[in-house]
């Protein structure tokens, strides 16, 4: 029985709402639903009654109608598409992902159809080698100011001087933990991963996601987040392997587990944990003082984009600090732009969630490049998962 | 066209007959050459190529893949566990709805029954297993056992999780082949079976049972086929503890993306797939006896 076949295709507008409303509370993680099974397209069209309303001239060049963006569940103020819309006649379709891997892939395999997609710091070096992406037209980009970005989450979107990629926001990888359970406070991932086999057995999450899950168990031993030496990642692995029978799940898609209370602990991306803390406030977000992932997703447009002009024109208004502080309120993940910062209310910048302490950033690690191709990891983390 | 033509006409019958067979069974064929066989040989292909640096395929002529395949002994070891059991499972609870709907529903209710049987289909296999994961999860039946005092009861991500996944997600496919087989059963056939002594277990293991076999057979192996490339139910029921095959290959396209290592599982699970049919059409065709039954 396959399930593949609806992936490119649009879901109903009814099931889109249902969905969006599941995603706004925050039921869902990054690594959303369809994303964890491993197909990861959840495809959702903004507006069905596409060229039934007149396209307002917007531009010398021709926008189109419609054009469709790869992004992560729960990245968006949905009402930024429908401005957008309003403002330029253009419906944006979304497809949610589950991984950088799976945006890879899809994009290898050729054809996507996206005119804009969100991939993550460590994979645009990778994508340009592949020629999947191309240098951006800034002039294309006025609402950008490279000014007004702070270039320590910025500089992988810049390859020898010339700009492929422009930030959407950044954030860290840590844990969060349910502190009624759990009551002895932790700072560490070697705490992580020994509460997961003593106080936290059988409660306990890890991400179906090698980057993270190899990386952090690394951590456990003060290893390099992204290490591919054969020592280290046998010593990951053999943690790993002991920890497996302790766990509960091994899935990106924690917030269920944790919000129902069947999961008392689980590995966790900043804005989740933004999201779980404010709606459950015993839920606490911990970054590992040995370290971990620090990350930035971009905005990037394909080479094969269908539809460059609408791409161009969706990410110049994304780029526009008045929509981009829309977007961070509702995904919750912090903004790389001093312009934006300066919209955002004092309580979204003081909470330590969304901006650390310095102390707690100076150790994280942002993945690299060769850990997504790495067939070393990719081997592990399917031993893992078998075992 | 005229009687009169003789010979000529009984060609042109015959002609005009083998096209039209031909023009029919086009599409038919068209379909299976573009989209089974072209894929099939395309994955044989790049099974036998290996993995470009950045993932994907690159041009080579190697068994290396063919070689590897230990590498997910567990996730076909435990394929080769669940299909069977998973069928099995299903089966039992399928069988006694299926004589239900058969033997003792009256006409009228009958078509009402089978459609509340098929109606599940319609929604998204995804979706229905997404509510059961609430159902199981901790604020579900843990929550209503926990109110009538039986505490901390975990149901979510364990192997009956996935079992119940399975059953409640393939049932139709088992319930209806028996049906049908049970619905054609001549009743006085039981009759003369109770007339020449037998009690009622016997008359059905002799013949209510021995009579549905090939709906059994069918339901069984259509759903253990399908069970062989399982993995949203042990994904999402099972908390992705439990590796199956269509789990390694799903992560070797879409995470690893090491095509050629996946294409040759793929065709090694094809492999498998037709030996389970050939079993099960042998094993079906033996007990049923003179009754020839073919599955493939």
């Amino acid at each position: 029985m396959s399930k593949s076949y609806r992936d490119g295709l649009p879901i109903s507008p009814e099931n889109f709402v249902d969905q969006l409303m599941r995603l706004k509370r925050g039921s869902i993680g990054r690594r959303d639903f369809l994303g964890l099974t491993g197909l990861g397209i959840a495809t959702a069209v903004m507006a069905r009654e596409i060229g039934i309303m007149p396209t307002p001239a917007f531009a010398a060049e021709s926008l189109g109608d419609r054009m469709s963006i790869a992004t992560w569940p729960n990245y968006h103020d949905p009402q930024t598409f429908e401005n957008f819309k309003k403002d330029t006649g253009v419906a944006v379709e979304v497809n949610v992902f589950g991984s950088n891997e799976e945006m890879l892939a899809k994009l290898q395999a050729g054809a996507s159809g996206w005119s804009l997609f969100v991939p993550t710091n460590y994979t645009i070096s990778t994508y340009k080698k592949l020629g999947i992406i191309e240098p951006l037209e800034m002039a294309k980009l006025s609402n950008f100011d490279g000014t007004q970005e702070d270039p320590r989450f910025t500089s992988e979107g810049t390859i020898d001087k010339v700009i492929y990629a422009v930030p959407k926001n950044w954030g860290t990888t840590g844990f969060a933990v349910n502190t009624k359970k759990l009551t002895k406070p932790m700072t560490s991932w070697k705490e992580f991963w020994d509460t997961a086999m003593a106080e936290g057995d059988g409660r306990t999450m890890v991400h179906d996601y090698q980057l993270t899950t190899i990386g952090n168990a690394l951590k456990y031993y003060g290893y390099s987040f992204n290490s591919l030496k054969q020592d280290e990642l046998a010593k990951a692995e053999e943690l790993l392997l002991k920890v497996k029978p302790h766990l509960f799940a091994v899935s990106s898609d924690y917030q269920p587990g944790m919000r129902a209370g069947d999961a008392w602990m689980t590995m966790c991306w900043t804005n989740d944990g933004a999201q779980l803390h404010r709606d459950i406030p015993e839920i606490a977000y911990v970054l590992g003082k040995e370290g971990g992932e620090i990350w930035t997703d971009f905005y990037a447009i394909p080479k094969d984009a269908p539809n460059k002009p609408a791409g161009y024109a969706l990410l110049n208004y994304l780029m526009n600090p008045q929509v981009a502080v829309k977007e961070h309120l509702a995904n919750g993940a912090p903004s790389t732009d001093a312009r934006v910062n300066k919209l955002l209310p004092k309580e979204v910048l003081d909470n330590p969630i969304l901006y650390p302490a310095a102390d707690l950033l100076t150790p994280l690690e942002f993945g690299a490049a060769a850990t997504l191709t790495d067939p070393g990891r990719a081997e592990l983390m399917a031993r893992f998962k078998s075992a | 066209m005229s009687a009169g033509i003789g010979a000529d006409s009984m060609h042109g019958n015959r002609f005009r007959h083998n096209f039209l067979t031909a023009l029919l069974l086009a599409p038919a064929t068209v379909w299976l050459v573009v989209f089974l066989v072209l894929p099939f040989i395309a994955i044989a292909v790049f099974s036998v190529g290996e993995r470009a640096p950045e993932g994907g395929y690159q041009a080579a002529f190697t068994l290396a893949q063919y070689a590897n395949l230990p590498a997910r002994a567990t996730a076909f070891w435990n394929t080769m566990v669940l299909a069977p059991v998973g069928a099995l499972a299903c089966l039992i609870v399928a069988y006694p709805v299926a004589y239900y709907l058969a033997l003792q529903v009256p006409q009228r209710w009958r078509l009402i029954l089978l459609a509340l049987v098929v109606i599940p289909f319609w929604t998204s296999l995804l979706m229905r297993t997404y509510a059961w994961m609430y159902i199981l999860g901790g604020r579900g039946i843990p929550a209503l056992l926990a109110f009538v005092g039986i505490e901390d009861v975990r149901l979510i991500n364990t192997p009956g999780a996935v079992l119940l996944g399975i059953v409640y997600g393939y049932l139709p496919l088992m319930i209806l082949p028996i049906y049908v087989s049970l619905e054609r059963l001549d009743r006085r056939l039981l009759e003369a079976s109770a007339d020449l002594g037998a009690t009622p277990l016997s008359t059905f293991l002799g013949v209510t049972l021995k009579l549905s076999l090939p709906g059994v057979m069918t339901g069984f192996s259509l759903v253990m086929i399908l069970l062989l490339g399982e993995y949203l139910i042990p994904t999402l029921l099972g908390g992705g503890k439990v590796f199956f095959i269509g789990n390694a290959l799903v992560d070797l396209f879409l995470q690893s993306r090491n095509w050629p290592f996946g294409s040759a599982i793929a065709i090694t699970l094809v492999l498998v797939s037709v030996v389970v049919l050939i079993v099960a059409n042998r094993i079906s065709n033996r007990v049923a006896g003179a009754r020839r039954v073919d599955l493939i």
